[in-house]
């Protein structure tokens, strides 16, 4: 080992010299785990993306692993800021390790892009979240399209069942909010665990309510557990399911007891019906050719639309930050964020970002699109 | 709540309990004659839905990449330990079982994978797969350490734990399968409907839990086992190999493992790290049992199952919590009726 040491001090050396001179962006997500199914198509689109050049400076993605847990994420956060000396953080991909990472990023002053979903990271606008952007929609903005079309079905009561964690519970609190608005009552509220084998006691109390319809608020193939036990209860309501589950293996394992469900994703999903004037689908298609052209047909996911949109963003700050400083300075970073904070007009895979002081996540109507399952397929409904 | 919501709720109870149980024994089992707590045993379970579901979808398993890989690492053990006690001639006997019959099992799946079996014989594949692996985790994890203490073992599973997930989300992918069900039947008596896939895990438990008694209280290995749970050292002395007894544990309870996988593919999604849930809950039941009693054991584990059902439906946010804290009273319960014995090192 001591022989070793000279060696690695040398390679430490060179390791360092080539990277000053580069923009280093940190990027944790969770790619074991609970979250994996959301983490590892994030990691493809960064693995996907390699070293890429952005303002004439070359571009590198160290990315690390949080295990889908809290405390590694900000362990991993003060190791790239502190070891790796990035320029800007790039994740989590849920959203408590993302709230926990909130501290170390404002501490050292560096730019953070979380590709969690809740509005709790960026909201309010105080020091703390100055420094912090968002690309994933808020969950109330997908909440709202959901009480939009159950209006529009002529729905008037709402049974609910999610998962017992920090996802299931923003989902109930926006959908309390949406429903109200609209004038729908939720007659029923349950939990499930996204392991959970068997979920029959909570749908029979579902069925008990007599709902018009439910609402499933669950993420990947976990979400499916419940529609699948309801169809079989001989459920004849609506089903509703919300954005976590836009994936193929969703589509998968719920077969066809998923015909007629419900959802609201990110227009990217089904890019190839949007019409040929919305700006998504030019950023989406050259997204999704690319990544199913790499991981094969059919393997989209919107989470990975999040991670694309979080290098759209610094694909357009990055230039204007370094006309003010060189990479690596605080200067720079400080630069970047101020960068991030004014991108306008961007169009990303999964929306258009207009970020301003007070929004940074900068989405409107036009990053959600309802979308129904239609045999094994989602199809746009218009 | 009326009578027919309860009658379903009881139904689905015994179904998931019923599972919980197999897990149950495979606990005891392993715990009696080997004094391993058995950890990894909910992984056995995933491996046996997830390699189903692979093999469903024509794929050759990622398990059995793990199966040949295991089978050199233990054959490379056994040359090393024949080579170093000089006993050259056990060496093809050894050889035969712990890499030939596992390279067979590898080979003969990936030839067949890609053809499309039918579903009974995708289920053999499963199961033998799964099983195959139960001894090689005991020879490569647990034999080098077998007369280690209790807690020392402990660590090694939670060990072969990790590393098995770790692998699972490697060959399966973080997304869950489900396999198709063995029957669409539904059988009406009143008001009542049963499904025949809860009746099928009701019944196949209970012909596993006979079938293992019959082996048990019949047969000779099944004897060695039992002189082994009770007493390691006299079994050893009246030529009970201690090493024997271990892989025939191992693999029996990598059978139950891949039988319970198999039978909870249809009723729900499995993921790659479904097992551990599952089998503490089969811990719960064991615990009732006390580790040792193979009868109190399945009967913990249908209260479990029970407990579960009816919770979830009056409190599912509760429903984990209530679960595991009814382990509290009964180990209160048991540590104040038996005695408490001094673990002999």
């Amino acid at each position: 080992m001591q022989s070793l040491k000279p060696l690695m001090a040398a390679a430490a050396l060179l390791v360092c010299g080539t990277a000053l001179a580069d923009i280093n962006v940190g990027v944790t997500l969770s790619a074991t785990g609970p979250a994996a199914s959301l983490g590892i198509p994030e990691k493809n689109t960064f693995e996907m993306l390699g070293s890429p050049t952005i303002g004439g400076q070359k571009v590198n993605f160290i990315i690390l692993d949080d295990k889908s847990d809290t405390t590694e994420a900000v362990k991993n956060t003060r190791k790239l800021i502190g070891e790796d000396k990035v320029d800007v953080i790039v994740g989590s991909t849920v959203t408590p390790n993302s709230l926990a990472m909130r501290d170390v990023v404002v501490e050292a002053e560096i730019p953070m892009v979380s590709m969690a979903a809740s509005a709790l990271i960026i909201n309010p606008v105080d020091p703390k979240t100055r420094w912090v952007f968002k690309t994933p929609q808020n969950d109330s903005l997908m909440a709202d399209a959901v009480a939009i079309s159950m209006k529009a079905n002529g729905v008037t009561t709402l049974g609910y069942i999610g998962f017992a964690d920090a996802y299931g519970d923003s989902w109930l609190t926006e959908i309390k909010r949406s429903a109200q608005t609209a004038g729908i009552k939720i007659v029923a509220e349950e939990k499930y665990n996204r392991n959970d084998p068997s979920v029959t006691g909570q749908v029979l109390k579902l069925l008990a309510a007599k709902p018009d319809a439910i609402l499933i608020a669950g993420s990947g193939t976990p979400a499916a557990t419940p529609h699948k036990e309801l169809v079989a209860r001989g459920y004849k309501g609506k089903i509703y399911q919300t954005h976590g589950v836009a994936n193929a293996d969703f589509l998968r394992v719920v077969g066809k007891d998923g015909n007629g469900a419900l959802l609201p994703a990110g227009p990217m999903l089904v890019y190839e019906q949007l019409a040929d004037g919305n700006p998504v689908k030019k950023s989406a298609a050259a997204y999704v050719s690319k990544y199913e052209g790499k991981y094969g047909p059919d393997s989209r996911t919107t989470f990975g639309g999040h991670a694309w949109d979080a290098y759209l963003l610094l694909e357009r700050a990055i230039p204007e930050a370094l006309k003010k400083a060189q990479p690596g300075t605080k200067a720079f970073r400080v630069a970047l964020r101020d960068a991030l904070e004014s991108v306008k007009d961007a169009a990303g895979a999964n929306g258009v970002f207009n970020m301003s002081a007070a929004d940074h996540n900068g989405f409107d109507n036009r990053a959600r699109v309802m979308v129904k399952i239609d045999n094994g397929k989602w199809v746009l409904v218009k | 709540m009326d009578l027919s919501i309860a009658l379903l709720l009881v139904q689905d109870g015994i179904t998931n309990g019923a599972i919980y149980a197999l897990l149950a024994l495979a606990l005891v089992l392993v715990f009696t004659v080997t004094r391993v707590i058995f950890v990894p045993a909910g992984e056995f379970v995933t491996y046996g839905t997830l390699t189903l579901a692979a093999l469903q979808l024509n794929k050759p398993p990622g398990t059995v990449g793990l199966l040949l890989g295991l089978a050199a690492v233990a054959g490379a053990m056994e040359v090393y330990a024949t080579a170093r006690d000089r006993a050259w001639h056990r060496l093809p006997g050894r050889l035969a079982v712990y890499v030939a019959v596992p390279a067979a099992i590898a080979a003969l799946v990936w030839a067949v994978a890609p053809a499309g079996l039918a579903l009974p014989l995708q289920i053999v594949c499963t199961v033998a797969i799964v099983t195959a692996l139960g001894p090689l985790l005991y020879r490569v994890a647990y034999q080098p350490l077998a007369e280690a203490s209790v807690l020392v073992l402990l660590i090694v599973s939670v060990a072969a734990h990790l590393t098995m997930i770790g692998l699972g989300l490697w060959f399966f992918g973080a997304e869950g399968s489900r396999t198709p069900p063995f029957t669409g039947e539904s059988f009406h008596i009143g008001d009542m409907s049963f499904s025949g896939q809860s009746l099928l895990v009701l019944l196949f438990s209970l012909m596993v839990i006979g079938a293992l008694w019959l082996f048990f209280d019949r047969t000779l290995y099944g004897k060695a086992l039992r002189a082994t749970a009770l007493n390691r050292t006299g079994a050893r002395l009246v030529g009970i190999s201690p090493n024997l007894a271990g892989s025939l544990t191992f693999m029996l309870a990598a059978m139950l493992g891949a039988f319970s996988g198999v039978l909870i593919g249809p009723i729900t999604t499995v993921y790659y790290d479904s097992g551990f849930l599952i089998s503490l809950k089969g811990f719960v039941g064991a615990i009732i049992g006390g580790l040792s009693s193979y009868p109190l054991a399945a009967l913990g584990s249908l209260l479990v199952g029970l407990l579960e059902s009816f919770s979830s439906f009056w409190a599912s946010a509760f429903k984990e919590v209530i679960v595991f804290t009814l382990i509290i009273p009964v180990l209160l319960w048991r540590s104040l009726t038996t005695h408490h014995h001094e673990e002999d090192e």
